[in-house]
């Protein structure tokens, strides 16, 4: 049977793979050899799934929403991710990774931050473990999102900046990466999405599959059955869709939405709708569509929400498009927004503007009125505050 | 016979110089090769500037930076050089990442090597196993050598690997950093060095990253064939242009 989930060597379809420099070889190599045999020890299993349920809050609710269903004339259920500690999914991948890196008999921690969620995320894992902990962000950043610098300095993590390139998301990946390089023996770096070299996508796909497992359970509880018709999540780099997705992956009879933030519109040059502007290449070691110039070098994305502009996706998603296996769809700020206002006033949840995009599609796409349509609701709101206010003059 | 191949047949120890194309000025790398062959320089290595050069530091990065701002890219590099073998014999070595290359096509990209008269490619991100699977035949045809790196971490087992499917040199990073992070030798280096040429692997090696002046030169050619010296070339482009680069040459060797 045709699988979408990774092989041996780390390729979905023809994406994925590890286009590293050899010094990051071993690095890669040690995680490659190690994480599948760590992961399916039951010590480890059982610390994991014990701080999900203690410390993060697990499982996290899927919620029928009776309003926006009715709105929209079909059943929406919402898988609460937003209600994890630290406020979005990332902290069940940095969870994880913390207990791999241990396993690993690694002391030393890095990460990369585009908004600061995953940076936050990563503090907080290493606050509960006493490890160190240097978070690398664009300059650019850290002046748009001073509160998620704060939070980190509380948690005890050194705030790096990059001030090279962009001064981003990509440019704190490019230097979190050489860090690593020049910190190979003892330092592990938690990527916080499912990109990067193989066996990252995979290894973080595996951390966020708890999503979807789950929505199988509840799901059964509430309809009776474990597959929804559909299962949407916002991408960016796509690791709150990689998790909501993944058990699913495989079941042809459950449709798969991503949905790409179109920024100021697809053609407007001010947008990061990778699976319509990117085209095949290599980013941070991962062979997968990107958004590039025909020369062959990256671009600077554009959208609303800093966490889903990065100018790559993840493998997997790549592929799923490629094949024809998910449906994506982009959406602009404008109408992003729109939708997590209305989830506000019909629901009294404030979403993530990245999340918000997902839940733009209701107005993009009509379903029948007895799909069962589970939204992936990513991250709360409270983070984007400044720029709802801003956007709609509160 | 491969101008690389035949030069490391020459009995001397082989200095060789990285420089990012398109930097200090867009229009100064033919100058730079004329200079350098002229200088005394073995081998240069023409850097194909990226926008995210991630095994580099601050100091490659900052001139890849400001070559791609200056206007450089694939097609017109490959222009700048079109008729530099009137001028310069020098072996002749492109580095950079691989994504530009890939958006060039592979194929395209070697065609347009080969007709220049380019010797050989490194492409740190092209990993082993894709060279052999799905390039090799390509570079090959085209007369290309492709250069690996190893680094101290790399397992004598890799190293044995990468020895069978390198021709040439092997490039020899002499420690576990960026380009330019370090300077000088410790013993970690000494011990590398010499574990290096205990293996007898049958390409020569050329030590890379950390080489700055004549002393770190002495040090990395103890053993090794050559080294290759970047970001201080860049440094002395970024305070000098393209003036004295015989003089930077000179106080190496």
């Amino acid at each position: 049977m045709k699988s979408y989930h990774a092989d041996e060597r780390g390729y979905y379809g023809e994406f994925g793979g590890a286009f590293i420099p050899e010094m990051l070889y071993p690095n890669c190599e040690e995680l490659r050899q190690n994480y599948l045999n760590i992961m399916e020890e039951p010590s480890f299993k059982e610390e994991f799934h014990q701080l999900l349920k203690d410390y993060v809050g697990r499982p996290t609710p899927l919620y029928f929403a009776n309003r926006l269903s009715e709105k929209y004339n079909t059943k929406i259920y919402l898988k609460r991710e937003d209600l994890c500690h630290t406020g979005a999914h990332k902290v069940n991948n940095t969870i994880g990774q913390i207990l791999m890196a241990k396993k690993l008999g690694k002391n030393r921690i890095i990460a990369e931050t585009g908004a600061g969620q995953h940076g936050v995320a990563t503090a907080t894992v290493c606050a509960l473990m006493g490890i160190e902990c240097i978070v690398y962000m664009g300059e650019i950043d850290i002046a748009r999102q001073a509160p998620n610098v704060a939070r980190m300095k509380m948690l005890g993590a050194e705030v790096r900046p990059a001030t090279s390139g962009s001064k981003t998301l990509k440019d704190a990946t490019n230097e979190a990466i050489r860090d690593w390089i020049n910190n190979p023996v003892d330092t592990h770096y938690i990527i916080g999405s499912v990109v990067g070299p193989h066996p990252y996508p995979d290894m973080v796909a595996r951390f966020q599959s708890v999503i979807s497992e789950e929505i199988k359970n509840q799901l059964q509880e509430k309809e009776g059955r474990e597959d929804p018709d559909y299962v949407v999540a916002c991408v960016g780099g796509g690791s709150n869709a990689a998790g909501a997705y993944y058990h699913y992956l495989d079941t042809p009879e459950v449709g798969i939405i991503a949905v790409e933030a179109a920024g100021k519109g697809i053609h407007s040059g001010e947008s990061a709708a990778t699976s319509a502007l990117g085209k095949v290449g290599i980013i941070h070691g991962s062979k997968t569509l990107l958004m590039q110039t025909q020369d062959g070098q990256i671009t600077e994305p554009y959208s609303i929400s800093a966490g889903l502009d990065y100018p790559g996706v993840g493998p997997m998603h790549a592929h799923l498009y490629a094949s024809g296996r998910g449906e994506f769809i982009s959406i602009t700020d404008d109408d992003a927004m729109k939708a997590g206002l209305e989830l506000c006033k019909l629901e009294g949840i404030i979403p993530a503007i990245e999340t918000s995009h997902a839940l733009a599609i209701f107005e993009e796409r009509k379903f029948n009125p007895d799909d069962v349509v589970v939204v992936n609701l990513s991250g709360r709101g409270d983070k984007d505050l400044q720029n709802y206010i801003d956007y709609f003059k509160l | 016979m491969n101008r690389i191949k035949q030069k490391l047949q020459e009995d001397k120890k082989i200095l060789s110089i990285y420089f990012s194309a398109g930097y200090p000025n867009l229009n100064d790398t033919v100058q730079i090769i004329q200079d350098l062959e002229k200088s005394g320089v073995d081998l240069i290595e023409i850097g194909l500037p990226f926008s995210d050069p991630l095994a580099d530091g601050p100091t490659i990065q900052a001139s890849s930076t400001a070559a791609l701002k200056n206007g450089m890219n694939t097609a017109l590099l490959f222009e700048q050089l079109k008729a530099i073998r009137k001028t310069v014999s020098i072996p002749l070595i492109l580095m950079g990442y691989f994504n530009p290359v890939l958006q060039y096509g592979v194929e395209e990209f070697c065609a347009k090597c080969e007709e220049i008269g380019i010797d050989g490619l490194i492409l740190p991100d092209l990993p082993l196993d894709v060279y052999k699977e799905e390039y090799e035949t390509i570079f090959k045809k085209h007369g290309l050598i492709n250069v690996f790196l190893i680094t101290p971490q790399t397992s004598d087992e890799r190293i044995k690997a990468i020895d069978n499917a390198s021709e040439g040199f092997i490039y020899m990073v002499s420690s576990a950093s960026t380009t330019g992070a370090k300077q000088g030798f410790g013993a970690e280096q000494s011990d590398y060095f010499e574990r290096i040429a205990n293996m007898q692997l049958k390409n020569p090696q050329i030590v890379g990253f950390g080489i700055s002046n004549a002393e770190t030169f002495g040090q990395a050619t103890q053993k090794a064939k050559g080294a290759i010296i970047g970001s201080a070339f860049i440094k002395h482009l970024t305070e000098n242009g393209v003036d004295g680069i015989s003089d930077f040459v000179k106080q190496i060797r």
